[in-house]
């Protein structure tokens, strides 16, 4: 690990390039973050990213079929590193999106999740030309389009299908939390479950209870299920939907549920389970159930020591960080199927969260770009090619 | 008449989207030697006034040389207005602190005119800071037309109507009291200027020769005497102006706009009187008078508002010693 020494050393020069330089950032926080940007309807975002590329005058800035945004910041050598953002946030477009930009905190919908990663991907060519810094690798800038959601991480799996040259490493940044260190991926599946009466007479039994009898039946035997709690193994019942009003029976009702597991295939079986169960609700009630899988993961990525956590690791150490290590359950379970080393990022802290709107702080950002700055470095200098612990 | 204006307004109309190339801009303004300075006037703006100087000193000082200062003018916030843009990389002044020899007046105006004195560029781009949806054409958009133009001397912005709008933010159109006052008015006395589609709007680009021979209303009237006074000294084709699409902000009463009415009013009639085109005026009174009604009472509510003005800055002597200009004889 001798290559990550002097990395280290520059992190506090790092730190304080990026706040001098911190209305780069912000400007681009506060632009991407009045962009609505709902799954499925991520262009404009995309435009806006294309467009910075263009005027820091990257290479090979494309999109696809997808509307992922694209640009190559080259290096010397032939090698590439992956660097993305997700485009997409839960808030849409009806709601506000000005953004607020105070002292120590912005504030605004969709800032935390993820304009500010969106910001970061934007602005690191920018910053990178200010610090002075040059990579050995090609930087794989990435906008990634439907992340979130039944976007079902479409945008990065597009990309990761359809591109050609070997990937080194990719690194995913998030707005929140600084510290977070995501370097696998659970076992994950999202599914939907539907009972409908419209288009069939009600029988009698159902003529009070509508389609709510036959969900509590569901989430009632869900519940029956074995769980091991080594490895970890979670059914968690999301949300629920039924009925419109006090007197109508409800002629529909839907259930959304998600089943994690660090045990591969441990989803696949609880999947077969599940199935069984709701075909037995169905076949007892004799009402025609739709079941729907949204997302599907499967578990993986590279482990505590490996060189890209361990160095990851001593960059936090460096910052005085504690990482919160947690499985990813988005894009980056797309990179472990595909056998690249990779880790997710977060790059301030959350001030607050609201309904309409989400706040970071400022401050801690120049802590978490120095931060990925310093594990891309690593990556550069060969950190993912040094034998583990 | 109507030939004249539409003359005017092919010439002298643009729309923001022909100042994209900020390349373009500063090549035009380096191969003139010209200083650009931004000024934002404010009072009690910590909500908006940070994203504002982030956007401008990001896109237009950092990326884009084409500004050489952003200079915050306050008029006395009691809230964190300056500290908040002092910390984004402004320049932050106190009205009051510049040329005191002058004294201090309260008022947008009077900061406007301090500006004259405490920036230093040959161009001033006076933006308000209550803007919500800032963007670098609020600048680019209105110094566009003055690089490539050498008649143009003053460009004033104007905003698109959009269709909706929440939140209490209200997108600006014409606006209230240019529709019911300032257009009424400008129609009958000087139908030429009925041709600036928004001549109260708060963003507007002006050269220093400009700017240092004319009068400063401090109150609600500056905008409308800047237009009387450069269109009797320099004429129509030293203004233009340039749509900066839409504009939000926050709403104003109708109260707020009455007060604002009763000012402009004021600024207009003293100007007609200025230019003989009224022989004899009674004495205006400087009390607006307006009712509030509570429950079947209705309170009268009056409010002083007295149009004082500045003098041209360059007859003020701390100006013309800062600037080197001759002594007056």
């Amino acid at each position: 690990m001798a290559t990550l020494n002097p990395i280290l050393e520059k992190i506090p020069l790092f730190q304080e390039e990026l706040a001098r330089n911190k209305e780069i950032l912000l400007a681009n926080l506060v632009m991407a973050g009045e962009i609505p940007a709902e799954t499925f309807r991520e262009a404009r975002k995309k435009e806006f990213m294309l467009d910075r590329f263009r005027e820091c005058g990257l290479d090979k800035i494309s999109t696809d079929e997808v509307e992922n945004a694209y640009a190559i910041l080259p290096g010397r050598s032939s090698r590439n590193i992956l660097v993305s953002s997700h485009m997409d946030t839960l808030f849409p477009a009806s709601v506000d999106h000005t953004v607020q930009v105070d002292r120590d905190v912005v504030t605004g919908a969709g800032v935390a999740d993820n304009s500010l990663g969106v910001a970061v991907v934007t602005s690191l060519p920018t910053l990178l030309q200010a610090m002075g810094l040059q990579f050995d690798s090609n930087l794989i800038l990435m906008g990634a389009s439907r992340s979130l959601g039944r976007g079902n991480i479409e945008g990065i799996r597009f990309f990761l299908d359809n591109y050609d040259e070997p990937i080194e490493a990719g690194i995913f940044v998030e707005g929140v939390e600084l510290g977070r260190l995501s370097y696998n991926s659970l076992g994950m599946l999202r599914g939907e479950v539907r009972f409908r009466s419209e288009g069939q007479p009600l029988a009698d039994d159902w003529v009070r209870t509508g389609m709510i009898e036959p969900l509590a039946n569901l989430i009632v035997k869900l519940q029956t299920i074995p769980l091991p709690h080594r490895p970890r193994t979670n059914i968690i019942l999301g949300s629920c939907n039924a009925g419109k009003s006090f007197n109508m029976p409800a002629t529909e009702a839907r259930l959304r549920f998600e089943v994690t597991s660090e045990e591969i295939g441990m989803v696949s079986s609880l999947h077969q389970r599940i199935d069984e169960i709701i075909q037995e609700v169905a076949s007892e009630s004799g009402l025609d159930v739709d079941f729907e899988i949204i997302a599907r993961r499967r578990p993986g990525g590279i482990g505590f020591s490996h060189p890209l956590t361990w160095a990851t690791r001593k960059v936090m150490d460096h910052l005085d960080l504690s990482p919160i290590i947690q499985p990813s359950m988005g894009e980056l379970s797309a990179l472990i199927d595909k056998k690249i080393p990779g880790l997710t990022l977060g790059i301030s802290r959350r001030a607050t969260r609201a309904e309409s709107e989400e706040s970071v702080y400022i401050e801690p950002m120049f802590a978490g770009i120095a931060q990925l700055i310093a594990v891309i470095s690593a990556i550069d200098e060969g950190i993912c090619h040094e034998r583990e612990d | 008449m109507k030939e004249k204006i539409e003359n005017w307004l092919e010439k002298k109309t643009f729309h923001h989207s022909q100042f994209w190339d900020l390349l373009k801009l500063i090549e035009q303004k380096e191969k003139k030697n010209l200083k650009i300075s931004l000024c934002i006037p404010t009072l009690n703006e910590e909500k908006t006034i940070g994203k504002e100087v982030v956007i401008f000193k990001s896109e237009l000082m950092n990326r884009y040389p084409l500004l050489d200062e952003i200079a915050v003018i306050d008029s006395g916030s009691t809230d964190r207005t300056l500290e908040v843009a002092a910390s984004f990389g402004a320049s932050t002044y106190l009205a009051e602190e510049i040329l005191p020899e002058v004294g201090h007046r309260r008022g947008k105006g009077e900061n406007l005119w301090k500006a004259i004195y405490q920036l230093e560029g040959d161009i001033i781009v006076y933006v308000d800071a209550d803007i919500a949806n800032i963007h670098p054409r609020f600048v680019y958009g209105l110094v566009g037309p003055l690089l490539y133009q050498e008649d143009t001397k003053y460009v004033k912005a104007f905003y698109d109507r959009p269709l909706a709008f929440s939140q209490g933010l209200r997108p600006s159109g014409g606006g209230r009291v240019t529709e019911i006052l300032v257009r009424p008015l400008f129609s009958m006395f000087f139908p030429e200027l009925s041709a600036i589609i928004q001549p109260l709007s708060g963003e507007y680009a002006v050269r220093r020769e400009v700017l240092e021979n004319i009068t400063f209303p401090i109150g609600y009237g500056v905008e409308t005497s800047h237009i009387l006074d450069v269109y009797r000294r320099w004429g129509m084709d030293a203004f233009a102006q340039t749509d900066l699409d839409q504009r939000i902000h926050r709403n104003q009463s109708t109260t707020a706009l009455g007060k604002m009415s009763f000012g402009i009013l004021q600024s207009f009639l003293t100007r007609m009187q200025d230019f003989g085109m009224i022989r004899e005026m009674v004495e205006i009174q400087k009390v607006y008078r307006h009712f509030e009604a509570k429950e079947r009472e209705y309170i009268l509510m009056e409010k002083e508002i007295r149009e004082e003005e500045r003098p041209p800055m360059a007859t003020v002597p701390g100006y013309r010693k800062k600037y080197n200009l001759p002594e007056r004889a």
